[in-house]
């Protein structure tokens, strides 16, 4: 060393995170032809979008931002959508559930939650925009067959994971090569815990949909879950609803997302209730990895992120 | 970004300034590898209820007499099944000193190549014996794995204390064979602790069982450990990841080199060379998106912009001008054999990916095969079928920008790409550069 002071060596662990998502970022950026951003809008996509942003400032965002509408939507989550995309300038793709309703692409299930029908939703999309690398939010700590999920993650033609067949993932040298027609998911937000995202939208000041935070809403009560009342929810014989303050921790199909009691309406009150709660984010709110233990696994394997 | 590193200002008091450790655990089958994880998870309270309910509810249905504590980290179904952890798992807690990320990797034979893929990122690995079985082949092995890679720290932890009724005489005897073994491979002294993963001893507070032992709980080994910032104190290398040319009103003629800082210190006003060519420029700044930072070192991303015209992409490097990287295209590199399909043999062709520069190559010689077990090399082998190591010459076509790997972890690391069905074949890391 030649220099007389030493630097201050060492990161902060949310910068730490950072600087790798934003390398996961250009590395995409750089070896991919036609990569794209699942795009929400729930808080992990929004903290990936301002990695994507940060990657490649001064520039703009250099590849499209997609949404598989499931048409069960929080009507707050799709305005804050189209105006974050609108503020980044980015493009937005939409592959509609309701579009391939109607043309007879996929049926309806019998129990009404659309989150299974959301894959060959997701898939039709990657194949007709030739998609070769889909930035997904999810993150390792959420589910325990995500845990092992590779950062790069190799799908075949047909949008499947195969866990006993995955690439080797070493130091930070992620392998891009694929055929046509194959595609690698690439997570950045992999190392990333609930209460990072927090901190990190804490510390980055970023806007989030209003549902996030705590306010009155009319719910019912299902097996211990609260879903709110409204017109993708049928009530059920017996079930009561009633007005109470909750927000949600997951914002996803408006059938299968359920609410938390909740008075944290800020997101300061946010962290404080995140490091405090006893209950994982997926198992408080996520009626659909209460199929069985392997539920996300057997999802992934058909190609659902 | 670096704003972040210093600012009071953002640091809430609901984040508080953690450091980020990675560690690797290694154990053989049945050494309790898993269930010390769950233990180290389930005692820092780190797991939550709904977690712990379902592994209660599943051990009870199981016959188990307490909470298995392994469910908590086999995730697929076929682990479940078999009881056995099959792939690399990453797991996460916090303690109010340190974030941890956990690669939790499995001890069978045939996965040494999830060891290697482990171990790669880890500052500290822990490694797993059984009290009643003594030193196993599979400890050497992963011992010598984690020298191979270069892991600044090991810790070996003595597990099951609890069948060999809390012997002192067999726990230090169990340490000094390990840290006879550890100088052999030339590693610096291991810590190690006695610890029964099942009953909670020594995981986060001392175990009353072991009073002879007068060292730190694992937990707080692992948040006091001091990991060396080794790679700010080498040579600064920046692998150029990817140009950024915003060609809009705002920025007509902006041009910046995007990248992750590798190792050493860079500064604006530094004078640089850009490799391969070889010209050298000045830093004129180095950009984040949060604004200009007075200095950059691993592992921040940000943009280096350099004064005059230069012609650099994606795949240069910039480094400092009086201990630049090798320029070469041809280097030694010991490899761990990943593919289950096809061995390496001599003569075969290839992809490299190294730093941010993929190249073709062709495997010229395989000088050695390496025994893990007793470190003998084998100069008659032929070939290297999964999970085997050996030492290769590869010969590229067009240079590699690189350092030997135990000087440097990043410009030193390379994998093996087949061509034909894009798997990484191999892990490689770079002993000679020419």
């Amino acid at each position: 060393m030649d220099s007389v002071t030493l630097p201050m060596t060492r990161l902060l662990h949310l910068d730490a995170l950072e600087a790798e998502g934003v390398f996961l970022m250009r590395e995409v950026a750089a070896e991919f032809e036609r990569p794209v951003l699942l795009f929400s809008a729930g808080k992990d996509s929004v903290v990936m979008l301002r990695l994507a942003q940060k990657a490649f400032a001064p520039a703009r965002i250099p590849f499209p931002v997609l949404h598989v509408d499931t048409g069960h939507n929080f009507p707050e989550v799709i305005a804050f959508r189209d105006k974050r995309v609108a503020e980044l300038g980015v493009t937005l793709e939409v592959a509609s559930v309701p579009d391939a309703l109607a043309s007879g692409r996929v049926r309806e299930p019998a129990d009404g939650s659309r989150n299974r029908i959301q894959t060959p939703v997701l898939l039709a999309a990657v194949e007709k925009h030739r998609f070769d690398a889909l930035f997904g939010g999810a993150r390792r700590d959420e589910e325990k067959a995500r845990a092992k999920e590779r950062i790069f993650s190799f799908r075949d033609e047909f949008g499947q994971w195969d866990p006993r067949n995955q690439r080797p993932e070493v130091w930070a040298l992620y392998n891009a090569r694929i055929h046509p027609g194959q595609s690698i998911r690439v997570f950045p937000l992999s190392n990333w815990t609930e209460l990072d995202i927090w901190q990190y939208i804490a510390r980055e000041r970023l806007e989030l949909p209003d549902i996030y935070y705590a306010h009155e809403r009319e719910v019912v009560d299902r097996d211990g879950l609260l879903f709110a009342v409204n017109e993708f929810l049928p009530l059920r014989p017996g079930e009561r609803p009633f007005t109470t303050k909750v927000r949600y921790r997951t914002v996803g199909d408006a059938s299968c997302t359920a609410a938390v009691r909740s008075e944290a309406d800020t997101v300061e009150r946010v962290i404080e209730e995140i490091s405090a709660t006893r209950v994982t984010e997926r198992g408080a709110t996520r009626g659909d990895d209460r199929v069985s233990e392997t539920a996300m696994e057997d999802r992934k394997r058909e190609g659902y992120f | 970004m670096s704003s972040g590193v210093l600012d009071p200002l953002r640091m809430t008091d609901q984040s508080p300034p953690t450091e980020l450790l990675r560690f690797a655990t290694a154990g053989s089958v049945d050494d309790g590898k898993s269930t010390l994880l769950g233990r180290l998870l389930y005692d820092s309270k780190s797991l939550f209820e709904d977690q712990i309910a379902a592994v209660e509810a599943l051990s009870a249905s199981r016959g188990h007499e307490w909470a298995d504590l392994s469910l908590f980290t086999d995730g697929l179904r076929a682990e479940r099944e078999q009881g056995i952890t099959i792939d690399v798992a990453y797991r996460y807690f916090a303690t109010p000193r340190r974030r941890f990320i956990i690669a939790d990797t499995p001890g069978h034979l045939q996965y040494t190549r999830n060891m290697v893929t482990g171990a790669s990122t880890a500052d500290v690995a822990l490694i797993l014996v059984d009290a009643r079985k003594r030193l196993v082949e599979q400890s050497r092995r992963h011992a010598f794995l984690c020298s191979l890679l270069r892991v600044p720290r090991l810790v070996l932890c003595v597990n099951k204390m609890d069948l060999v009724g809390w012997s002192g005489s067999v726990f230090h005897h169990i340490r000094e064979e390990f840290s006879a073994f550890a100088a052999q491979l030339g590693v610096p002294e291991p810590a190690a602790i006695p610890i029964s993963a099942l009953h909670g001893d020594n995981i986060v507070s001392r175990s009353a069982n072991m009073p002879w032992y007068d060292g730190p709980s694992l937990l707080d080994h692992l948040e006091g450990v001091h990991v060396a910032s080794y790679r700010n104190l080498v040579d600064a290398r920046f692998p150029v990841q990817y140009v950024i040319r915003p060609q809009s009103s705002g920025h007509p003629d902006y041009r910046g080199y995007a990248g992750q800082i590798a190792s050493g210190t860079l500064r604006p006003g530094d004078e640089v060379v850009v490799l391969p060519s070889g010209l050298t420029s000045v830093i004129s700044s180095i950009e984040t998106a949060d604004g200009p930072v007075p200095e950059a070192f691993p592992p921040m991303s940000v943009t280096i912009r350099l004064a005059g015209d230069l012609d650099v992409a994606r795949g240069d490097m910039i480094c400092v001008p009086h201990h630049p990287a090798a320029v070469t295209r041809e280097v030694e590199a010991m490899v761990c054999w990943m593919d289950d399909t096809r061995p390496l043999t001599p003569g075969g062709r290839y992809t490299v990916k190294h730093t941010t520069r993929s190249v073709r190559a062709v495997v010229s010689e395989l000088s050695y095969r390496l025994d893990v077990n007793s470190l003998g090399r084998d100069t008659a082998a032929t070939s290297l079928s999964l999970n085997e190591i050996g030492l290769v010459r590869l010969r590229t076509m067009t240079p590699l920008l690189c350092d030997e790997y135990p000087r440097n972890r990043v410009t030193g690391s390379l994998i093996i790409i087949d061509e034909t069905t894009n798997a990484t074949v191999a892990a490689g890391m770079i002993t000679r550069t020419r």
